[in-house]
């Protein structure tokens, strides 16, 4: 048996009470049409994530909240950040649950090229279709400032920077100071340990 | 090698056996999130330069199923994967089965149903409420029971308990005082009459002092106040007051009373546990008021001139009504709270001041003008002005003038209300502050404690990755020497959340190809760097591994250098590696009587000790080796073996700990943090 949830779309009402956002999904039929979930997964991802924000949608300060609890040692604000725009696809500001679904249906069950492009869009945070060194670096600083400030061996102020280049080296073919998509997916496709590092999290759910 | 194995199975096992710490760092929703952030981990993998650890396998893939929970008969439902994410708890770990019913498939647990209700609420949204109508001791049993700490209360209801709790502490502490006094272990003379001058109720003894020095000062205040009385006529002199008519048996009667004071002020200055802080007390001040103007007055009874000193003198006899504030509670109350509204009365005195100047001033130059006016100067107006406002009209000082008049009338009315409107307000204000104390300091206190609560969550999560690190190198550091018992006991089963947390920390440390380390091994780090940009002594420090290069060689070294790193810290001849193998030794010694919390730490700190030590063989020990010594000493350029030769006898031995801290300046302090441990 199961639960078949009714669509209401944002009616303005909705709109008017900002202080009170409700959004029910779509019905478990579709989402499980649209993603590569299971039935039974989506329950489980549905309770999980109804739980924690009761109102249906996850906006950006308890995106980050939640994100910051993994990584006690270190600020992952800005990464989260990063993240929080790479899930809200259509950029309204909040994360709802078909949102949620569909992210992580690509990032757990989707191809390998699949994950590529959402790689790809995480470090486009323009999404113009290229990353310039600008913006990877911007990434990069986001990811060791999850690192916090106690690590072995001590982090300097140059290592996100020399992390970026050792990066351009090896994606910028051209060498024309931007990666494109194609450039990015030849160059991930080419390298083994990254190739390796896309099935890593396959068990996940 | 085996040396080292042994002081690490010893260290473990010794930490084994201490019961699992704070895991409720992950909250409920947080646990159900882990998928994904370990699924947006993806976002990592382009840019590592390193290849990632291997995931944590999920081998218990059963489905999740409902389970019940009957309490005394009224049964609860919830998924098993509910219960899992609080694994330190009775419910959430294995500690469930003994309650098992085989017959009739359900948990049963013959406790409260009422207060199981929040305990399982807690397991469902991750805040663990107080339920106001319950019993606090209750409620703390049944918290016990099922292994929840109550400091994780939400803050909704974190307040309430902590008021309520406190309050029950104290009702048992008072019971406890009571028993206590009557049964006292041997306490030695001065406590016990200490204790009978703070409770005159302990003994007879005790009471009978008590009601000795309150007669005497009441006898003081008596005679003070008797001695002004006009005792009647003599034959040839007009009335005398008592006082100079008596004046033997009042200096008598004086001379007895002083003496009682003196004598218990001496015997409460013997007794009392902390001199300095009783002399500077308010009641040690009042008594040595009260007694001093008599010792004075005797010192200077032949001086005629100071006579007039000496009358002022007395005056201050009157002091000693303010010692039956030992005996009455309520004295000493009202003196608290007027204190604590020294502010409103304050404003209360300058309001009166600012209304008496203005109706002074006016008064004065409406009574200008009409003869014998008493209204002379403005000073002389404010007389008139306050008796007038405080309705009190004595009539020494009335205006003729019809503005006066006018003016005066204004005064009295405005009198009345300058005067009725702050009282209240400063009655409302004693309330109001002395409530107000007592929460803010209560609050103030919870602060304190809820902000290390976070702290030690914070830490404890942190604590908790790196101590799995530790044991994963520990697991293969026993694959290489090996029994399997060792290798049983030290596999400590850390539930698949932590594993697949923990992972995830791990990636991120490879992708970035730096590590997470503890706050000391961290300021050791800094030292030793900043160390390095001295003239260095040895050429080995000059070049520094790219992070990435160090990355994948540790990761490519961790398994060989292991036997040979480790023979020259077995070695227990002190004279070789110095400062490191005492660092060691030190470490070692003293990881058995600390507390878990910073037993972890240590190990740690021998764990990365050991690690650098397979990284960087060569480098990292010099680093260290070069602390003590001054930079004139000419350096020997060799890896290992290098010190001995430059090392002087008297850093010989374990004083040579010490020593390292004299003989550095700037790194002092660090050093003396670790070598302290």
């Amino acid at each position: 048996c199961g639960v078949v949830l009714k669509n209401q779309t944002d009616s303005v009402e909705d709109e008017l009470e900002l202080s009170a956002v409700r959004h029910r999904p779509e019905g478990l039929e579709q989402l499980e049409a649209q993603t590569r979930f299971s039935r039974k997964e989506l329950q489980i991802l549905y309770r999980g994530f109804k739980n924690e924000c009761p109102s249906g949608v996850v906006n950006e300060e308890t995106f980050k909240d939640i994100y910051a609890q993994f990584f006690p040692q270190g600020d992952a604000s800005t990464y989260a950040h990063f993240l929080f725009n790479a899930f809200d696809t259509d950029h309204n500001g909040s994360v709802s649950f078909e949102d949620f679904v569909m992210g992580l249906s690509i990032l757990l069950r989707g191809t390998v090229q699949e994950k590529l492009i959402w790689a790809f869009n995480l470090y486009d945070i323009n999404k113009d279709g290229y990353i310039t060194k600008e913006e990877m670096l911007d990434i990069m600083k986001a990811i060791y400032d999850m690192m916090g400030k106690c690590t072995y061996p001590v982090l300097k102020e140059e290592t996100p920077r020399q992390h970026v280049e050792v990066f351009f080296q090896k994606m910028d073919k051209n060498k024309d100071g931007v990666v494109t998509i194609d450039e990015f997916i030849d160059c991930c496709q080419n390298d083994e340990n990254i190739m390796r590092s896309m099935h890593l999290f396959e068990n996940v759910l | 090698m085996f040396f080292r194995c042994q002081f690490f199975l010893r260290a473990v096992t010794f930490k084994g056996s201490l019961c699992p710490t704070f895991c409720f760092a992950m909250a409920t929703g947080v646990a159900a999130w882990l998928p994904f952030a370990r699924a947006a981990a993806i976002g990592w993998m382009p840019v590592a330069n390193c290849p990632m650890p291997i995931a944590p396998r999920d081998n218990s893939r059963k489905q999740d199923e409902l389970i019940i929970l009957n309490v005394s008969g009224r049964r609860f439902q919830t998924w098993r994967t509910t219960l899992d994410r609080y694994p330190d708890t009775l419910l959430g770990s294995s500690e469930k089965d003994f309650f098992y019913n085989e017959e009739t498939k359900e948990y049963f647990f013959d406790r409260d149903p009422d207060a199981f209700r929040s305990i399982l609420n807690f397991y469902r949204t991750g805040k663990l409420h107080y339920p106001r109508h319950e019993c606090i001791s209750a409620y703390d049993e049944e918290l016990t029971f099922f292994g929840i700490i109550p400091e994780i209360i939400g803050d909704c209801c974190y307040e309430e308990y902590k008021d309520r709790k406190r309050e029950n502490l104290e009702r048992l502490q008072d019971d406890q005082e009571e028993n206590k006094d009557l049964k006292q272990p041997n306490l030695n003379f001065r406590e016990t009459m200490w204790r009978a001058f703070e409770n005159p109720h302990t003994s007879t003894l005790a009471l009978v002092f008590y009601y000795v020095t309150g007669f005497f000062i009441a006898i003081s205040v008596i005679t003070n106040v008797v001695e002004t009385v006009p005792c009647g006529t003599t034959t040839n002199q007009k009335d005398m007051p008592c006082g100079e008519r008596y004046t033997v048996a009042f200096f008598c009667i004086d001379t007895a009373c002083v003496m009682i004071f003196t004598v218990e002020y001496l015997l409460r200055l013997f007794a009392a546990p902390s001199r300095y802080r009783f002399m500077r007390s308010v009641m040690s001040i009042i008594d040595v008021v009260a007694i001093l103007p008599y010792y004075i007055g005797l010192v200077m009874t032949n001086n005629e001139d100071v006579s007039g000193a000496f009358v002022t003198l007395r005056v201050f006899r009157v002091f000693r009504i303010f010692k039956f504030s030992r005996h009455s509670q309520g004295l000493r109350i009202l003196g608290y709270t007027l204190k604590s509204c020294a502010s409103e009365l304050g404003f209360l005195l300058f309001s009166l001041t600012m209304a008496i100047i203005i109706f002074a001033t006016v008064m004065f130059y409406a009574e200008k003008g009409s003869s014998s006016s008493k209204f002379t100067s403005i000073p002389a107006s404010f007389w008139y002005t306050i008796v007038t406002m405080t309705t009190l009209g004595y009539g020494d000082m009335v205006p003729k003038t019809i503005a006066g008049k006018i003016f005066g009338s204004i005064c009295s009315l405005s009198g009345v209300l300058v005067i009725a409107l702050p009282v209240p307000v400063i009655v409302s204000n004693f309330s109001r502050i002395y409530h107000q104390n007592q929460r803010a300091d209560k609050r103030r206190a919870q602060k304190k404690a809820r902000l290390a609560r976070i702290r030690i969550a914070k830490s404890g999560s942190a604590n908790a990755f790196l101590q799995s690190k530790h044991n994963g190198l520990l697991n293969e550091l026993l694959e290489l020497t090996g029994s399997e018992e060792d290798e049983q006991k030290l596999i400590k089963s850390i539930s698949l959340l932590e594993s697949q947390h923990h992972h995830l920390l791990h990636c991120l440390e490879k992708t970035t190809a730096h590590e997470f380390v503890d706050e000391q091994v961290y300021e050791q780090n800094c030292l030793e760097t900043a160390l390095q940009t001295y003239p260095s002594h040895s050429p080995s420090i000059a070049s520094h591994d790219s992070p990435a290069v160090t990355c994948c060689g540790a990761s490519g070294k961790k398994n060989t250098p292991l036997p040979n790193a480790n023979l020259p810290l077995a070695n227990p001849v002190p004279s070789h590696r110095g400062p490191l193998q005492e660092l060691s030794a030190l470490h070692i010694q003293s990881a058995d009587p600390l507390s878990h919390t910073s037993s972890r730490s240590n190990l740690n700190l021998r764990t990365d000790e050991s690690k650098r030590v397979n990284c960087k063989s060569g480098r990292i020990t010099t680093a260290i080796i070069s602390l003590p010594t001054p930079p004139a000493l000419v350096p020997d350029a060799d890896g290992l073996h290098g010190p001995p030769q430059r090392r002087p006898p008297p850093l010989l031995g374990h004083t040579a700990a010490p020593s390292i801290q004299t003989t550095t300046s700037s790194a002092g302090t660090n050093i003396v943090k670790v070598s302290a441990l």
